[in-house]
């Protein structure tokens, strides 16, 4: 086991509202099984940090999370959060003041959106008002109009939606710590990498202490600041940063389920903030159509992206399809896959596949739009990384032979993308 | 995205499914055509005493309003005893106790009303109450055996994440548990009070009252229009009974469901 002693988030040093968690020599043992599920787990879990558990199932990863909102009790062991052991507390008490969030966003039927996020701040006896407001804002935070789906109820959302609000539940008293269940395992793989973009852009804020149970390793490379990696009965194979879990598996354990694509696995690795965005032209909503194409054609462009008035993308139009005085808005809610500068090149890659251009919109802050994604600057950018790793390990030579772009890029490695 | 929404909205519009809502418009108004035809038929037929006695308004208003009460109060104590002793048994620790409790209640079904009304009768006394605890222990078991499977059918995630936002057990069971069972609770207790309009027929047996009357009259004196009108009217009580049933089921679906 490794563990290393550099925060990865220390550097970005916003205010941190998560708090630590610690595991000390936690077991729990089952009713009528003889092998402990959680075998003497000790584990620090660093304040404001995204800390996913990841391994084969049964492995007792889920245990140990529900073990911190006290929906398993440890049979032997303390785990305090903020220093304070968690039984000093009603278990009630304790779990309003962490969030919880599930496959599926696991909403109540018969509540709705309003009510389902409010459930928390009702308990813990806010005032309608604040409760309100609150909810507003979540559903702002999470992507979802208020206006339009506060008063919806959960089978009239899709199922990401559903999910969105389920994380608006586990945020709603904002807790400094909150544990997330597989929370995007029931969303398709589109949906599911938007819903982690939104996360990473909601704690890049918030900074909570967040706990994450998943089996997709790729998702745990992209969430994680750290990656607690365990075998049967908990025990702990690695728990270390993503990069050094990549680059550096503890053991044959680690090594056979990080997979063997570990050069594929450093797709999830490099962010869409690193690929050298493409200004394609764009024009606002209310613009006037003969402007946006007179400064798309001089620019060489046959398509222009449509923003609306916060500046978020919201369609990419070829200029024959540009028509009437004004740029209007997309008629009907148009989904344009946009993907954030948090995404994966993994996830670029994805959405490329969908989109009707050579590209994909990339969004930054507040979702606004910084440029495209083509797929060559990605492409390039992959062939670069993955030579930069080869001549690291000293194996280049041998897989370069007849690779234009590889030539190209071992001969300029320095204008590459520094990391 | 946008087909999305309104599918959701077309399936919000139909809540009530065409079906249902043929009931529930349709039941009331055959009711009253049946009623209106006996009613002019009793106003215009040619009686003779006896009939007329038997027939009078006041008397056939008392006897169905005495039949209504055995229903409804009947109905009462099945839901509340039968819905609290369902929940308890659904609740940890008191679970190995749901099956020789639903064994007991249907063979509280199972026996034929008519003899333990009369047992019961002749065991306790004869009136309103003793047939109130004959009919209730015949209507138990629907009640119960709905609320305890349909509590034990709620979604172990939902509970959980119940639990997990920290509510306490009692307000799961309230906020959570119970407003998801209640439409197949009150499935139960629409089939109970059918079962009780039925048998409160036999309540004028240890004079308890009801239209049950009607019918024994008719038999024992040979008078064929006492005997159908009993029939009628109480036909056209358990239909009314029924269509009342389906309304509190309906009004007992929390939204978004």
């Amino acid at each position: 086991m490794t563990q290393s002693t550099s925060s990865p988030s220390t550097e970005r040093g916003d205010a941190v509202s998560g708090v630590e968690i610690v595991f000390d020599d936690i077991v729990k043992t089952y009713a009528g099984t003889s092998q402990p599920a959680v075998d003497h787990l000790s584990l620090t879990i660093p304040a404001g940090e995204i800390v996913m558990f990841v391994g084969p199932s049964g492995c007792g990863k889920t245990t140990s999370l529900k073990m911190i909102n006290r929906l398993h009790e440890p049979t032997s062991g303390t785990i305090t959060i903020d220093g304070e052991d968690i039984r000093a507390k009603n278990a009630d008490e304790l779990r309003r003041h962490v969030g919880y969030v599930i496959q599926g966003g696991s909403l109540f039927p018969h509540m709705t959106v309003k009510q389902n996020i409010g459930l928390v701040p009702g308990l813990l006896g806010w005032d309608k008002q604040r409760t309100a407001e609150r909810v507003d804002e979540l559903l702002d935070l999470v992507g979802l109009k208020p206006d339009r789906y506060r008063d919806r109820f959960p089978r009239e959302l899709s199922g990401g939606q559903q999910q969105r609000v389920g994380v608006a539940r586990g945020l709603a008293a904002d807790p400094p710590v909150i544990l997330m269940d597989e929370p995007f395992g029931a969303v398709d793989p589109i949906t599911r990498q938007r819903l982690q973009d939104e996360l990473l852009s909601i704690q890049e804020e918030l900074r909570k202490t967040i706990v994450c149970v998943t089996h997709d390793i790729d998702e745990a490379v992209k969430l994680g600041d750290r990656i607690l990696i365990l075998t049967e009965g908990a025990k702990i194979a690695q728990y270390d940063t993503p990069e050094n879990v990549l680059a550096a598996p503890a053991n044959t354990f680690v090594e056979d389920f990080v997979g063997a694509g570990s050069a594929l696995k450093s797709l999830s690795l490099s962010r869409v903030a690193e690929v050298d965005l493409y200004d394609q032209t764009s024009v606002k909503v209310g613009e006037s159509v003969a402007d946006a194409k007179q400064r798309a054609t001089s620019a060489g462009h046959t398509s222009v992206v449509v923003l609306d008035e916060q500046e978020r993308p919201v369609d990419w139009l070829w200029l024959r399809a540009l028509q009437g005085e004004t740029v209007r808005e997309p008629a009907d809610e148009r989904d344009l896959i946009t993907i954030s500068q948090q995404a994966t090149l993994n996830d670029a890659l994805d959405s490329m596949l969908v989109s009707t251009h050579d590209g994909v919109p990339v969004t930054g802050a507040q979702d606004r739009y910084v440029g495209v994604a083509t797929f060559s600057a990605v492409t390039s950018l992959i062939t670069s990384k993955n030579q930069q790793a080869q001549e690291t390990s000293g194996d280049a030579i041998a897989q370069a032979p007849d690779d234009a772009d590889l030539e190209h890029a071992t001969a300029a490695p320095a204008d590459t993308e520094g990391s | 995205m946008s087909t999305e929404t309104t599918t959701a909205r077309s399936e919000r519009r139909s809540r009530l499914s065409r079906e249902d809502l043929g009931l529930l418009l349709g039941l009331p108004i055959l009711c009253a055509v049946v009623l209106g035809a006996w009613a002019i038929w009793r106003a215009t037929a040619d009686l003779d005493d006896i009939e007329s006695r038997a027939l009078a308004w006041g008397n056939i208003l008392t006897l169905a309003g005495e039949h209504l009460l055995l229903t409804v109060v009947g109905a009462l104590v099945v839901v509340a005893t039968a819905v609290p002793i369902g929940i308890a048994l659904t609740r940890p620790g008191m679970k190995r106790f749901a099956t020789p409790v639903v064994g007991v209640a249907n063979a509280g079904q199972a026996a034929p009303v008519i003899g333990v009304i009369v047992l019961f009768a002749m065991w306790l006394s004869f009136g309103f109450w003793t047939a109130i605890l004959a009919l209730s222990l015949y209507s138990f078991l629907p009640v119960l055996r709905n609320t305890i499977v349909r509590l034990q059918s709620v979604d172990p995630t939902l509970v959980e994440a119940a639990r997990g936002t920290g509510m306490s057990n009692a307000t799961v069971l309230r906020r959570v548990e119970l407003p998801l069972a209640m439409p197949v609770i009150m499935t139960g207790v629409r089939t109970a009070l059918v079962l009780l309009v039925g048998t409160a027929a036999f309540g004028t047996f240890i004079s308890a009252g009801g239209l049950g009357a009607l019918i024994v009259v008719g038999i024992t004196l040979f008078r064929s229009p006492i005997l159908i009108s009993g029939g009628l009217l109480m036909a056209v009580l358990a239909l009314l009974v029924d269509w009342a049933g389906r309304v509190l089921e309906f009004l007992a679906t929390p939204k978004g469901m």
